[in-house]
């Protein structure tokens, strides 16, 4: 029967292998999902890996959908290699976003391009200021990270409905729930004429930069990290893992919040109730899928992105509901897990006669 | 029906919800495993539960097949944690995401089904009753079963043989293995009656608690549910106790904006959110008293022989 043996050091060639047969074995549960429901397997293939990259616009697409996640998942690395289970990215993304808007707001036509900056500004806040509550009641409570994250994000889900149904509600909008739309002062600038595309995904490139640094080059990082990986030594070594959670916490809040605000000040220029994405949830697989390396979530987010615009695609082209995109990524981040076994074990082949050997169980 | 009654009786059905998939976590965590995915299971399960209610008219071979797809998600969670060691939380989390995906994915045929309505139920004579027969007597046979299920369940951890065997997986895998138990079946077992009640609580809720399907209908009530075995330090009594608790502030929010209360509906509808913080903070700010009580090796990996 087959066995796990564990390795005796983890392989390298896994850790880089695994995401790869994780990506291929969901591809072929994909094929095998289409096919089940009468649908060319090729056509979809070819929906979800070749035309968002067929030509400018569909990259224009694909790098402002990346960036979102990009940017939420650099910060959950730094929370998850800290051992902080933030979950609740989704909420500090959203009150991100709600906090950009209402600053947003105060925009006219004749604000200036600096408008941006307070805005974007606003975001971070929103984002941080949803973290710290988590971090608060972490610290001073002990009350679960998981569970609080999760809460919240119903919370800013419903907060963001109060105001586009109530306060915000644009008076000429025919009574839908959203705000005005904001004045050009707002809009982050466009990176090419004609494109969606925003210098918000420069940032999240630079911020890749930023983070490796910080992980691996800076003190901060590496006992942020010790205290994850190791709470005991890292007590014996006096760093304070207090700082650690807070520290955390108001970075991937803080990062979340921008992404939303980015969103709103972007492509969407104006809250409506549909502003929460899942972009905070997607951004934990981008963030495991790239092994909590900087470097490795810029493609993950990358193709978490071609899952998203190959969801939207297949809706429009076959029919199949959009719902698809979750379903894949859901898939990814299981087979990745199964797959991540192989690092630290190996599968080998024994007959099943010394069973005392082994030690089955 | 005067409102006092109708808000007890709601409350229960509310509770019940969450009583069967807070027992079933327990179940998980005193085998030491901690399952993240609950809002996933009962999301398939709930879809799986409405479509075979609408196709076969049972409501009883409806739940029993949101039991089947409860406990198949958790088989396929409990194979990857307990015998490829995955992290419990990503696991857990990717269980969630996919449920929450394949069930919106699998169920956008049913979002234009609805269920014929279901005749009120009626125990000869109880029913009737002054006060006590709309309070207590008009609901779902479920709503019993729970109660029945919390005491055989706290029977069963406390007083009988396989109990105490469960409980000693859950604290002391190693012990448990030296004495010749296979853990990793048992821990297999407990994930997928765990992942079974879950499922049971999902098809409770498209079946009977708002008879129709949306999609991300259970709206967090998995969370809460585990935020409730913490909230009842893995005590079946307190689950259930706590559970109607949150099914009491649920409704409480429904009767105070049928009541028309000055207060808009999406800062009424954060109250059950809400709650389940504030209750954390308020239990966990004890952390002797959840240590001393949280089954001891809840969330670590174990391997016979290491």
């Amino acid at each position: 029967m087959l066995q796990l043996e564990p390795r005796p050091a983890p392989s390298r060639v896994m850790s880089f292998a695994s995401p790869v047969m994780a990506l291929a074995i969901t591809m072929l549960i994909g094929i095998a999902m289409f096919m089940l429901l009468g649908k060319d397997p090729v056509r979809a293939l070819q929906i979800f890996f070749v035309e968002p990259l067929k030509n400018g616009y569909a990259l224009s697409e694909l790098a402002l959908k990346a960036t979102p996640l990009l940017l939420i998942a650099l910060g959950l690395a730094v929370c998850f290699r800290a051992n902080v289970w933030n979950i609740g990215a989704e909420g500090q993304f959203i009150v991100g976003a709600v906090a950009a808007g209402g600053v947003a707001m105060f925009a006219d036509a004749d604000t200036g391009r600096w408008f941006v900056i307070p805005v974007l500004a606003a975001g971070v806040l929103g984002g941080m200021a949803w973290a710290a509550i988590v971090a608060f009641l972490r610290d001073k409570a002990n009350a679960s990270e998981i569970l609080v994250s999760l809460m919240l994000v119903y919370v800013a889900t419903l907060l963001l409905g109060y105001f586009v149904y109530g306060p915000w509600k644009d008076p000429a909008g025919y009574n839908f729930p959203q705000t005005i739309r904001f004045a050009a002062g707002t809009q982050v600038p466009k990176l090419f004429d004609g494109l969606r595309v925003n210098i918000g995904s420069v940032i999240a490139l630079l911020s890749v930069g930023v983070l490796w640094v910080f992980l691996f080059r800076t003190y901060a990082g590496f006992q942020l990290q010790v205290g994850g990986l190791a709470p005991a030594a890292a007590r014996y070594a006096g760093f304070s893992s207090r700082k650690a959670l807070w520290m955390a916490l108001l970075i991937s809040g803080g990062m979340a919040g921008f992404a939303g605000a980015l969103d709103v000040a972007g492509p969407q220029g104006q809250l409506t109730p549909y502003i929460p994405a899942g972009y905070g949830f997607a951004a934990i697989i981008v963030a495991f899928v790239g092994r909590l390396h900087p470097v490795g979530m810029v493609f993950s987010a990358i193709l978490m992105s071609m899952f998203y615009i190959g969801g939207e695609l297949a809706q429009t082209r076959m029919g199949l509901p959009k719902s698809l995109t979750g379903v894949f990524q859901g898939l990814l981040l299981f087979t990745l897990l199964a797959c991540d076994t192989l690092i630290a074990y190996r599968v080998r082949w024994r007959s099943r006669a010394p069973a005392h050997a082994t030690g089955a169980a | 029906m005067d409102a006092l009654p109708l808000l007890i009786a709601t409350t229960l059905s509310a509770g019940t919800v969450l009583a069967f998939a807070a027992l079933g976590l327990l179940i998980n965590e005193r085998a030491g495993i901690l399952n993240l995915g609950a809002e996933g299971m009962m999301l398939v399960a709930a879809l799986a539960g409405f479509a075979t209610a609408v196709h076969t008219g049972n409501d009883w071979i409806a739940f029993a097949a949101g039991m089947g797809a409860g406990a198949l998600l958790a088989a396929a969670f409990g194979v990857l944690v307990i015998w490829l060691n995955t992290n419990q939380y990503a696991t857990g989390l990717a269980l969630s995401l996919f449920g929450t995906g394949f069930s919106a994915f699998m169920g956008l045929r049913y979002t234009k089904e609805t269920l014929p309505a279901r005749p009120e139920w009626n125990y000869a004579g109880l029913s009737h009753l002054e006060f006590v027969g709309p309070a207590l007597f008009r609901q779902h046979p479920l709503v019993y079963v729970a109660i029945a299920l919390t005491i055989a369940l706290a029977w069963f951890l406390y007083r009988s043989r396989a109990g105490l065997v469960l409980r000693a997986v859950g604290e002391s895998p190693e012990s448990a293995h030296a004495l010749g138990y296979p853990v990793r079946r048992i821990r297999l077992a407990a994930v997928m009656a765990g992942g079974a009640l879950c499922g049971l609580s999902g098809a409770y809720i498209s079946v009977v608690y708002t008879p129709l399907w949306v999609e991300g209908m259970v709206a967090g009530k998995g969370w809460i549910a585990l935020a409730l075995t913490t909230f009842a330090t893995w005590r079946p009594a307190r689950v259930l106790l706590g559970a109607y608790l949150f099914g009491g502030v649920t409704m409480l929010q429904f009767h105070l904006q049928g009541e028309g209360v000055d207060v808009p509906s999406q800062i009424l509808s954060m109250l059950p959110y809400l709650a389940t913080i504030v209750v954390l903070v308020l239990i966990s700010r004890n952390a002797a008293w959840i240590r001393v009580n949280m089954p001891a090796s809840l969330g670590k990996p174990f391997s016979p022989g290491s």
